[in-house]
């Protein structure tokens, strides 16, 4: 595709620097661009990242993985390539990579959001001659509603449950979409009960000086209670956690939720279109931002989304990578 | 309309079937009565005119939203639901006038509207569909969608509705469940305002009762004699309503099946007047019933010539009484409806003829009978317990259905589509091949019979194992072996392979097996020869 980057069956590779920007089989030296499990996997001998994603790398897999860390702006020469990060506002700590290299520059967008969540460094637009971006939600169809209103029907559902005498149980990631929950929620005066996946990820956060608001281990919940909310990650929702019983709702919070057969599909009484991607408009609004004159388009919907790029006379090529985030596994 | 989107919303965000039914009954309780009868009509299955095509529809939102219209297309394909994906992509729009009090405001008004805009000119209908996107809020203008799209369909069954409707209104199911079968315009007709013996009331059919499958050992169903036997066909189940001077045939769907089948409307009429029969319509050459496949071409023939009339001969063979010189004889036991309808119908009649019926001393027997089906025509047999009422719709222990076990051959996975409603833009419609002269060649599209987790993972193989993509479609490598099952297969032009099969349905997984494994068309044309010698 060029000289600067290049896909390979490991990954994205910079040979002027040697390094690979997210990898999917091990290699000698990896730049992650956030701590979600398809970017950031294990088995590499160092990773370079931004500190706030080293210290989840290090929660997730061990602390015994090689690690240096590059906050947001600031500049590593690699090869003959400067390095940088950018704040993508996706989840804390996820970075664009920008690479600079003989005077020209392409920046790799990783997964971004265009809307501030109150909890990640709002994105930054880079100018660049090369954009490669994400393309999750790159259909015409995913516009999101805007976070207040949709935080304030949430609540709002979530006390009709309550008052109801059900359990709410909420799945999203426990990286980024939990956190923004608890906020959310907190804004109602509800309390949610987390999953253990989560209570680790808020522990890593609160020692990186980013507060997720108040929330209360699972295993503190007592009957006496009554009727709880309570957050877990995408998988294990069929079932209340072990020491709840009694009626319960279920809601999926993720930015396939805008589609109604996808919440079908898995039963959920109610789905909230909640996302840390960028929407259709937000993707076209950060390609015209950036100015590139090429643009590389990755995971999601490439193909529509390079061939619209296309008609309206740009430079643009949809790109195979391994990244993949598939309704069924996001829930 | 607002009243009825808010309903609408409300259905969707519960999955519990106890609170569905009561949102239903304050739904029909509160709303005026000519919406709460539009309103079970849509639930229960009438549709208004549809006023744009699907094409259409699509160029609109296309141009209305600046969106070109592949990737409407695109959209349309992941989403799954075309009302909906314009419901989406027009969401930028939203921006709902206050309601200003006319009369399409109601549902009632606003079905009331469409069906006058049937015979409109297209410009018309653009600014009626162009004038209601403006003013609806988006789960107003994704019911709308819905509604002009032809795509209305909420996950709530019919008889939820009737039950919610008869609880609303102090009625019986029963009466809800009759008034509202068969072919009803809620626009035109009222079936709760007028008394019983309104004549086209009376030109309804019955609820049908269904049967169920045998699941267990037979000797679990009872003692052998205490039951009715007959073969299982695979036509058009139908009931024949017979009222004073006039006749009228049903399906199962409660579409009117008058025009197709002019010649068993005319063998109707001379049956006694005040009589309504069940039973299935079928195709018959020189004595043997043919496969549904050639019944189909005579399904939605209008006013058939008498060539075709010819060419494709039907019958109706009768297997229940359920209307007796006028009287309602459902509750009476089997063998007394039979007894009554082996007076009114011969056995060997041309155009109506009796189904047989078997009793047998031993469950070896039935066995026995079920196997010789096949040879019959027949795809099993029912077994109906004598002292059964017919009732509407499934209950257990009454009618019992014993297919005989399915044709199975492995196929080679070879295209993928996504699917629609709640499968959407999951990959679920696949087509499978089976092995010709070294090449693979597609014999069968099958939408069931894996578990989510399966088809979570195979949805994982298709989009890493893509060789290419045509629109919706993408070919893959083909690499993954599955067992197919169906009912019964027949030659067919219209087919690539030349063989057509029906019902077919994935069985199992074959992990165990490679590509190369998989069964030769030969196989199936073997099987072709055996069932329908040339």
């Amino acid at each position: 595709m060029d000289d600067l980057v290049q896909v390979t069956d490991r990954g994205l590779f910079v040979p002027a620097a040697n390094v690979y920007i997210d990898p999917w089989q091990p290699v000698e030296r990896a730049v992650i661009t956030h701590a979600h499990s398809d970017h950031a996997r294990a088995g590499h001998r160092l990773y370079l990242a931004h500190p706030v994603t080293g210290a989840l790398l290090q929660t997730r897999l061990g602390s015994s993985i090689s690690l240096q860390t590059l906050p947001y702006g600031k500049k590593l020469r690699l090869g003959s390539v400067q390095v940088s990060f950018h704040p993508a506002g996706h989840v804390p700590g996820s970075a664009q990579v920008r690479l600079e290299f003989r005077g020209r520059v392409c920046v790799v967008s990783g997964d971004y959001k265009r809307h501030s969540d109150g909890l990640s460094a709002p994105f930054e637009p880079v100018r660049c001659h090369m954009f490669l971006t994400e393309s999750t939600f790159g259909l015409p169809v995913f516009r999101w509603e805007p976070a207040e209103t949709l935080g304030q029907r949430l609540c709002l559902w979530v006390t009709e449950q309550l008052a109801q005498g059900r359990h709410v149980c909420l799945t999203g990631y426990s990286l980024g979409k939990a956190q923004r929950l608890i906020r959310i929620l907190n804004e109602a005066w509800i309390v949610p009960f987390v999953h253990p996946a989560i209570e680790i990820i808020n522990q890593t956060l609160k020692r990186c000086g980013i507060r997720p608001g108040n929330y209360s281990a699972l295993s503190e919940y007592k009957k006496s209670l009554g009727p709880a909310v309570i957050l877990l990650p995408p998988a294990a929702v069929d079932r209340l956690p072990a020491g709840i019983s009694g009626p319960f709702v279920r809601a999926a919070c993720s930015g396939w939720m805008a589609v109604r057969g996808m919440k079908r599909r898995q039963n959920l009484d109610k789905g909230f279109a909640l996302s840390d991607h960028a929407d259709w408009p937000g993707l076209l609004k950060t390609m015209e931002e950036s100015e590139a004159e090429r643009v590389w388009v990755t995971h999601g919907f490439a193909e529509p989304l390079a061939r619209y790029m296309q008609e309206r006379g740009r430079q643009a090529e949809a790109l195979r990578t391994a990244w993949t985030e598939t309704p069924e596994e996001a829930a | 309309m607002k009243q009825f989107a808010e309903l609408c919303e409300a259905l969707d965000s519960t999955t519990s079937t106890g609170e569905r039914l009561s949102l239903l009954t304050a739904y029909f309780r509160e709303a005026s009565p000519v919406d709460a009868r539009c309103a079970l009509a849509l639930f229960s299955g009438w549709r208004p005119p549809r006023l744009l095509k699907s094409t259409e529809l699509r160029a609109l939102a296309a141009e209305l939203s600046g969106i070109p219209l592949w990737l409407v297309e695109e959209s349309y394909h992941f989403v799954g639901d075309l009302g909906e994906t314009l419901a989406l992509l027009m969401a930028d729009e939203a921006t709902p006038s206050p309601s200003s009090g006319a009369p399409e405001d109601s549902l009632h008004g606003l079905l009331l509207h469409m069906n006058s805009l049937r015979q409109a000119s297209h410009e018309e209908i653009r600014s009626f569909v162009l004038r209601q996107w403006k003013s609806l809020d988006t789960t107003g203008r994704l019911i709308f969608n819905k509604l002009i799209a032809g795509s209305f369909r909420l996950g709530v069954a019919s008889r939820l509705a009737i039950t919610a409707f008869a609880q609303a209104f102090g009625l019986s199911e029963e009466t809800v469940a009759h008034r509202v079968a068969g072919d009803w315009n809620p626009l035109a007709d009222d079936p709760f305002s007028a008394g019983e013996s309104e004549p086209d009331l009376a030109l309804k059919p019955f609820p049908f009762c269904l049967a169920y499958s045998v699941e267990n050992t037979l000797a679990s169903l009872g003692t052998p004699s205490d039951f009715l036997l007959e073969y299982k066909w695979d036509g058009i189940r139908c009931q024949i309503v017979r009222r004073e001077g006039r006749m009228a045939l049903w399906s199962r769907g409660g579409e009117s099946l008058d025009k197709a089948f002019p010649e068993l409307v005319q063998a109707a009429s001379f049956l006694p007047s005040d009589t309504i029969l069940d039973g299935e319509i079928l195709l018959v050459r020189q004595g043997r019933v043919m496969p549904f496949t050639e019944l189909q071409k005579r399904i939605g023939r209008k006013d058939p010539s008498p060539t075709l009339l010819k060419k494709y001969p039907v019958m109706f063979l009768a297997f229940d009484l359920l209307m007796h010189k006028g009287e309602d004889i459902r509750s009476q036991p089997l063998r007394h409806r039979r007894a009554l309808l082996e007076n009114l119908i011969v056995p060997d009649g041309d155009l109506l003829r009796l189904n047989e019926g078997f009793n047998v001393r031993s469950w070896e027997e039935a066995a026995q009978l079920r196997q010789a089906a096949p040879d019959r025509g027949a795809e099993g047999i029912m077994i109906k317990h004598l002292d059964s009422p017919y009732v509407s719709g499934r209950k257990r222990h009454i009618w019992w259905k014993w297919k005989v076990d399915p044709y199975t051959v492995d196929a080679v996975l070879l295209y993928a589509q996504a699917g629609h409603g709640r499968r959407a833009g999951l990959y679920t419609d696949f087509t499978f091949a089976l092995w010709h002269e070294g090449r693979l060649v597609p014999f069968a599209k099958a939408y069931s019979g894996l578990t989510d987790e399966e088809m979570a993972e195979v949805n994982r193989f298709i989009r890493h194992n893509t060789l290419e993509k045509f629109g919706p479609v993408r070919s893959v490598k083909p690499q993954l072996v599955f067992e197919l099952a169906f009912e019964s297969l027949q030659r067919s032009n219209r087919h690539k392979s030349g063989v057509a099969v029906r019902f077919p349905r994935i069985l199992r997984w074959r992990r165990d097996k490679q590509p190369h494994e998989a069964d030769s068309l030969q196989t199936l044309l073997n099987l072709l020869a055996k069932v329908h010698p040339e």
